[in-house]
């Protein structure tokens, strides 16, 4: 108890001798973990790289200065592709996510002992996985290109749109549906009036969200020949074309900042 | 039981038998209550927090399962009706909420039209392509109760009276026989509860409705009710008119407390006999 008494007063303080000393302990064992995980990291370290890797970053600066400007006629259609695998990707899973939505959460699931949990595996599969191993399995299955992209962005989203749109069915003020309810709304109505105007601007905020968040993602799927930017980014690396590699990432860097500004706006008139 | 005092007589139209409410926790919010409501008869509900009130007016359009007894509405027992049956029946009892309970992003037309979705399709209801009668109506509601300019707004731009009438005019387009009234006045200040409470006592009578007002305000339920019944713990302990709430009946609804103060309130108010 932190209400001592001493010589008749009372007094008040945070934590009682015995939790000091447990929390002294605690700080002492995570500086020691520090220290030991130090000295690993510092075993494996090849110094002489790491001493060496100023000059090695300051060379390939000098390389890649300036950017090759006319190599931006090339770049036009492969960004394009990048843009249209996040949005088509965005708006697919956006698609999936809300049926699996409504059955994951504990409010609206038909089932809490059989669906639930299906919903709950399916958001958690496919949220687990990164965009990057899902493009490589979906080319090998349906071959390289811009739909393995799409389907990999899609596939990658569901469960992240549908996780955060389960949560939100799951705040909702009850009342609002208990109301509809006793008008003697049927089940879907009940969906339509009590609880979708609840979401809107909850999805709305996702889906936003989440295409800004993967227009990032596509930018690379294109390493592993999925299609977009990335594929332009990985040839010109491979043959060391430091001047072409400095111009894509600067339009890398253009298209985040323009759907960062977007997603912002378009957050804004929402909400 | 109570029916002898009732000030309105006329054919019975809600009759609890036995109702029993135990939630899985084990707490027994309704004890086999016996209850008659006469049509066209407004009845207040008064009793502590926790008292049950609130369970038995949701176990009667069974917003909440009833665990026993019937729930008689005309000759219909309401605890034996299928999904859609009980959709059916939950048309002719409109109910009106405590915190209002408008969807907060929907426009008050669109909130009052919510009441008559017992009535059309999904896809109508959906698309909003409601019945010109029904939109007829949902004006002449609006206008009733003062809002006819605020159609357009959204709900959650109102004030909580504005909010409540909205509420009112939800219920009263189902075109009910029975309202049900949760706590309609917790959350506004008192002359917009007394202005709410006179407005669903005055629509009730044009009506000819029959309601249940559950209510912590012993003065307002006096006040406007012709008839009070008590509850403590699941059970009625007091039904009669308002001046049979004596401070003992008061101590027996709601324990020991100086009582004297609320009657006194009441007997000084000119509102009395307007309800009357």
């Amino acid at each position: 108890m932190p209400v001592l008494e001493k010589d008749g007063a009372q007094i008040w303080r945070r934590h009682t001798l015995r939790e000091k000393l447990v929390r002294w302990f605690g700080w002492l064992l995570g500086l020691l973990v520090f220290a030991i995980c130090w000295q690993i990291i510092s075993e494996s370290t090849t110094w002489f790289f790491v001493w060496d890797a100023p000059r090695i970053a300051n060379d390939i600066w000098t390389r890649a200065t300036p950017p090759r400007w006319e190599y931006i006629t090339q770049l036009g259609r492969p960004i394009w592709d990048t843009l249209n695998i996040a949005t088509l990707g965005t708006i697919i899973a956006l698609f999936l996510a809300v049926p699996v939505a409504f059955l994951a959460a504990r409010n609206t699931t038909p089932s809490a002992l059989f669906i639930r949990p299906v919903a709950l595996l399916i958001i958690v599969s496919t949220r687990s996985i990164n965009s990057l191993i899902w493009a490589l399995l979906l080319i090998a299955i349906i071959g390289p290109g811009v739909f393995a992209g799409v389907i990999a962005i899609a596939i990658r989203s569901i469960g992240f749109c549908a996780k955060l749109l389960y949560e939100a069915i799951e705040e909702i003020d009850h009342t609002q549906v208990e109301a509809i309810t006793a008008t003697g709304a049927s089940r879907w109505q009940v969906m339509a009036y009590g609880i979708v105007p609840q979401i809107l601007p909850a999805f709305a905020g996702i889906a936003v969200f989440r295409w800004d968040i993967n227009i990032r993602e596509s930018t690379v799927l294109g390493l592993v020949g999925a299609g977009g930017i990335g594929l332009q980014l990985s040839s010109s690396l491979n043959v060391l074309a430091w001047p072409q590699v400095s111009l894509i990432l600067l339009v890398i860097l253009a298209a985040v900042v323009i759907s960062e500004w977007v997603s912002a706006k378009v957050r804004g008139a929402i909400i | 039981m109570g029916l002898s005092h009732c000030r309105v007589r006329g054919l019975l139209m809600l009759r609890l038998q036995k109702l029993t409410k135990t939630y899985k926790t084990g707490d027994q919010a309704l004890k086999a209550i016996d209850l008659e409501v006469p049509k066209g008869q407004v009845l207040a509900l008064i009793g502590p927090s926790g008292a049950g009130k609130s369970t038995m007016i949701r176990c009667i359009n069974r917003l909440v399962e009833p665990t026993s007894g019937a729930v008689m509405l005309d000759d219909t027992d309401l605890t034996k009706l299928g999904p859609g049956a009980l959709r059916r029946a939950r048309r002719e009892m409109g109910m009106i909420f405590q915190e209002y309970a408008l969807v907060e992003r929907l426009t008050v037309m669109e909130n009052v039209l919510s009441g008559r979705l017992g009535y059309v399709g999904f896809w109508r209801s959906f698309l909003r392509r409601y019945p010109q009668s029904d939109v007829d109506e949902a004006f002449r509601l609006l206008d009733r109760v003062g809002l006819l300019h605020m159609a357009d707004k959204r709900a959650d731009e109102l004030s909580g009276g504005q909010r409540q009438r909205v509420g009112i005019c939800r219920a009263l387009i189902q075109n009910p026989k029975l309202l049900l009234v949760d706590e309609p006045t917790a959350s506004l200040d008192p002359k917009t509860s007394r202005q709410i409470m006179r407005l669903i006592t005055e629509l009730c009578r044009e009506r000819g409705l029959a309601a249940i007002i559950n209510i912590h305000d012993v003065a307002l339920a006096q006040m406007f009710v012709p008839r009070i019944v008590g509850l403590r713990f699941g059970e009625i302990v007091f039904d009669g008119v308002p001046v049979a709430l004596t401070p003992e009946k008061l101590t027996e609804i709601y324990g020991e407390e100086d009582w004297e103060a609320t009657i006194e309130a009441v007997d000084d108010d000119e509102d009395v006999e307007a309800a009357q």
